[in-house]
């Protein structure tokens, strides 16, 4: 337990814009589960990154096993023992399970031999009880069965040290314990992980020894026997700030949307929504929980004109609004955060204020007769700015150039100025650090608490339970249930989630 | 009798049309599977076809023309290679710029050999046995060798693509080369190598048009071929195999053209000579939308230069 397997000197990465990590000395030892803490862009991705042969670090060292090894690419780092699996899975969609486990391997022939391969997987399946089907293509496969599949691609290099970079951001809770599970069986066999995660419940399940990481700055390595929650927060964090969740709104039976029966096809035209059904009341922040590409996407954008119904109507505010396009949607009263932000958010190769005025550009003081009016333009987005504490050093600048964490606040501000009646939040604090989620969460809770309707799609099960008043669940394109806030726990949402009745 | 021989020497010369489509579009497939859309094969079909006669003229020897061809247009193509992998560059500017390259070059120095004939061309080589099939020995055995050369390229090409190693390494790097370099594949290496191949073939294409299939030198000999070979990469969904029906297809237009115009028809020579670019138009309308339906796509990095570190 006490050899060190893998341990940097004084690692620091420049990038021309920043610096994101400054001398990083850490060990990890063999047999040992080390968990990297910090908010996003704390720069553990970009640790691991160098490690992983992806990034060369600007200075310092890296050595395995004592020995000073330079890593230049992945192929360096895959035959000294290190693998990874990365927060978004490399994997080829298009090939099937076992063409990727083996991708870059040579040891199955020039023609690849398919029967000492599944023999493989067999040892494999045994020995850690991890299960898939070789021949289907990884398009059809589920984001667990993906994670396996990456699992197992790392056993099959024979990796004696992983790296997994979030691995649980995709999974339901039930699947997270499955993947500990597998992770206590390979700590016993020897091989040693680092666990990338931003997550205090994880850390405290699963890690040995936690690792924080704050600004690109090692802040402190301890044993998990020796610290709390609220240390390693306060560690991660730098200070602690308390919020303020409390409801001040009261009941209201008003039905503001009305959404019967709806039936969508996705863009591979398989039914993705599977006669939804949904009554949203005036006032309150209902939440809608599920794994990603259970029908949240399709139901949101269906509402709001982006996607056409193929059956089943949508009523707001006693108009049927089915199938009517975004522009008329939105004047009627709803407004929306999308998922993506640099996809659907904002175009990002234009300004700032561009971006700022995207619902408003057509209408008076911004345009007269067809002709825009830069100067009222350029004031709006700055009052914007200000309103909503979005750092904007030039404002003429491609908005791709903001932060996340500022981008979003900025769609917030377009979206809420609209003054909406019924404003659809999808995954709002997702990729975000504390303290900008922090904001967001108050921000939503306030314009609740002045009487508007929200619809909160979210994967994150503290910030549902934190903010909604009835959280329904998605699954396979069906609204599986709906809970009261207070009746719900994390466990029961996580099989919902799943398919599990209850 | 007579009256079948008029079929099987249509469809014989439709194997040899559709033989100088084949290489090309073949190579096409396997640059554009690496993610690399090179639209300088007219470009690179010429360079093989004016090397080729070039070489097969000065030498009497329409093999060794063959084989210059070849490299002729396997060199062509690294320029388009270390345009859009090294420097990452606009494949589509590149690619054409390469095809406008080509028939400069051929212009310029092909003014000379303009209406030159070889005197020694690739003459068939009857298959024993394989050839004394009725109809289809005549037709597809009684050939010359790099017909015959052809039929392996797709099958072995079609075997490297789904079996082996190799090909497994190509369809990861056009799919997400990201993916594919986390494994340690060394992306720019496979988008080089294939690219290479693919302007090899290009060559071939040209090289067996003014070798066996038109003997002589014109200016702008392939007349649009390269073109309708990147076509048929769509129309063949990048399989190797389908690639040869399209190949076909369109030799056939070829040969039926030159067999009415040889027999004497009606049909004035310009509406025949517009055959092969309409049944273009119309391969490209309808393989479009079968690739809509069955949702085939293209490659998914096609076009993307790949750039490792990030950020």
């Amino acid at each position: 337990m006490d050899e060190v397997i893998l341990e940097t000197r004084n690692i620091t990465k420049v990038f021309p814009e920043t610096i994101a990590n400054k001398d990083i000395s850490f060990k990890l030892r063999k047999g040992e589960i080390h968990a990297l803490l910090g908010e996003n862009g704390a720069g553990k991705t970009t640790l691991m990154n160098i490690l992983y042969g992806i990034y060369l670090p600007t200075s310092g060292d890296i050595l395995i096993k004592g020995k000073k090894v330079i890593i230049k690419n992945p192929l360096d780092a895959i035959r000294l023992g290190i693998g990874m699996i990365h927060q978004h899975f490399m994997l080829v969609d298009t090939l099937t399970v076992l063409e990727n486990i083996i991708l870059g391997l040579k040891e199955y022939g020039f023609v690849i031999d398919k029967k000492a391969v599944k023999k493989r997987l067999k040892e494999i399946e045994n020995l850690y009880s991890l299960k898939v089907e070789p021949d289907v293509k990884v398009w059809q496969t589920a984001v667990g069965e993906q994670q396996k599949i990456e699992i197992i691609k790392v056993l099959f290099r024979g990796a004696d040290i992983l790296i997994l970079d979030e691995p649980t951001a995709v999974l339901t809770p039930q699947e997270t314990q499955s993947l500990f599970k597998i992770l206590r069986k390979m700590k016993e066999d020897g091989k040693s992980i680092i666990f990338i995660t931003h997550k205090l419940e994880e850390v405290m399940q699963i890690a040995d020894t936690i690792t924080v990481l704050r600004k690109g700055r090692l802040i402190k390595t301890l044993p998990k026997s020796e610290t709390t929650k609220s240390q390693l927060a306060e560690l991660m964090v730098g200070k602690t700030q308390t919020l303020d969740f409390s409801r001040k709104r009261p009941k209201s039976n008003e039905e503001i949307l009305k959404i019967e029966n709806l039936t969508v096809h996705s863009d591979k035209s398989l039914k993705s929504l599977k006669g939804v059904s949904l009554s949203v009341f005036k006032g309150e922040i209902l939440g809608i929980a599920g794994i990603s590409g259970n029908g949240q996407k399709e139901l949101v954008q269906t509402v709001v004109g982006l996607k056409k119904a193929v059956q089943g109507k949508v009523v707001f505010n006693g108009i049927d609004i089915t199938n009517k396009p975004p522009r008329y949607i939105a004047q009627a009263g709803i407004n929306y955060i999308p998922a993506d932000r640099l996809a659907m958010g904002v175009a990002p190769n234009l300004s700032t204020i561009d971006n700022a005025i995207m619902r408003r550009y057509y209408r008076f003081p911004l345009s007269k007769r067809g002709i825009m009016n830069y100067r009222k333009a350029l004031a709006y987005t700055m009052m914007m700015a200000k309103a909503y504490k979005i750092k904007l050093d030039n404002p003429f600048a491609p908005i791709k150039l903001l932060s996340g964490g500022n981008m979003q606040k900025l769609i917030l501000a377009r979206e809420i100025l609209e003054n909406p009646k019924l404003l659809i939040a999808s995954y709002p604090t997702r990729g975000l650090d504390i303290a900008s989620t922090q904001f967001f969460r108050q921000k939503l809770i306030d314009i609740a608490n002045k009487g508007k309707t929200i619809i909160l799609v979210s994967e994150d099960l503290d910030e549902v339970l934190s903010l909604s008043d009835r959280i329904a669940v998605m699954y396979e394109g069906r609204i599986v249930g709906i809970l009261n806030a207070k009746e719900a726990d994390k466990n029961r949402l996580g099989l919902m989630m799943a398919g599990v009745k209850t | 009798m007579a009256h079948h021989s008029i079929y099987i020497v249509l469809f014989a010369n439709t194997v040899k049309a559709g033989t100088i489509l084949l290489f090309p579009t073949i190579g096409e497939i396997f640059a554009e599977r690496a993610g690399i859309l090179n639209l300088g094969v007219e470009g690179m079909m010429l360079i093989g076809a004016f090397v080729g006669f070039v070489v097969a003229y000065t030498t009497k020897n329409p093999y060794m023309g063959f084989l210059a061809g070849v490299l002729a247009g396997g060199f062509a193509s690294l320029i388009h290679a270390f345009i859009s992998i090294t420097l990452r560059g606009n494949q589509i500017v590149s690619g054409l710029a390469l095809t406008i390259f080509g028939g400069g070059f051929t212009t310029f120095y092909g003014q000379k050999w303009i209406n030159m004939t070889l005197t020694h061309t690739l003459t068939p080589v009857k298959i024993p046995m394989l050839s004394s099939i009725p109809y289809i020995g005549m037709i597809f055995f009684n050939q010359d060798l790099i017909v015959y050369l052809s039929y392996i390229v797709v099958f072995v090409m079609w075997f490297i693509l789904y079996k082996t190693r190799l090909g497994l390494n190509l369809r990861a790097v056009g799919e997400n080369a990201k993916a594919a370099n986390a494994m340690g594949i060394s992306v720019y290496k496979v988008r080089y190598g294939w690219t290479f191949f693919g302007g090899l073939l290009a060559g071939a294409g040209g090289a067996y048009l003014t070798t066996a299939y038109a003997p002589f030198w014109l200016d702008g000999i392939t007349a649009g071929r390269g073109w309708i070979a990147i076509a048929l990469v769509i129309f063949a969904m990048w399989d190797p195999v389908k690639a040869l029906v399209g190949a076909y297809l369109f030799g056939g237009i070829n040969a039926l053209q030159f067999q009415l115009q040889a027999t004497g028809t009606t049909i004035p020579s310009a509406i025949l000579n517009m055959l092969p670019y309409i049944g273009t138009f119309i391969v490209i309308i309808i393989s479009s939308i079968i690739v809509k339906t069955r949702h085939i796509k293209p490659p998914k990095e096609l076009g993307i230069p790949y750039i490792r570190e990030e950020k």
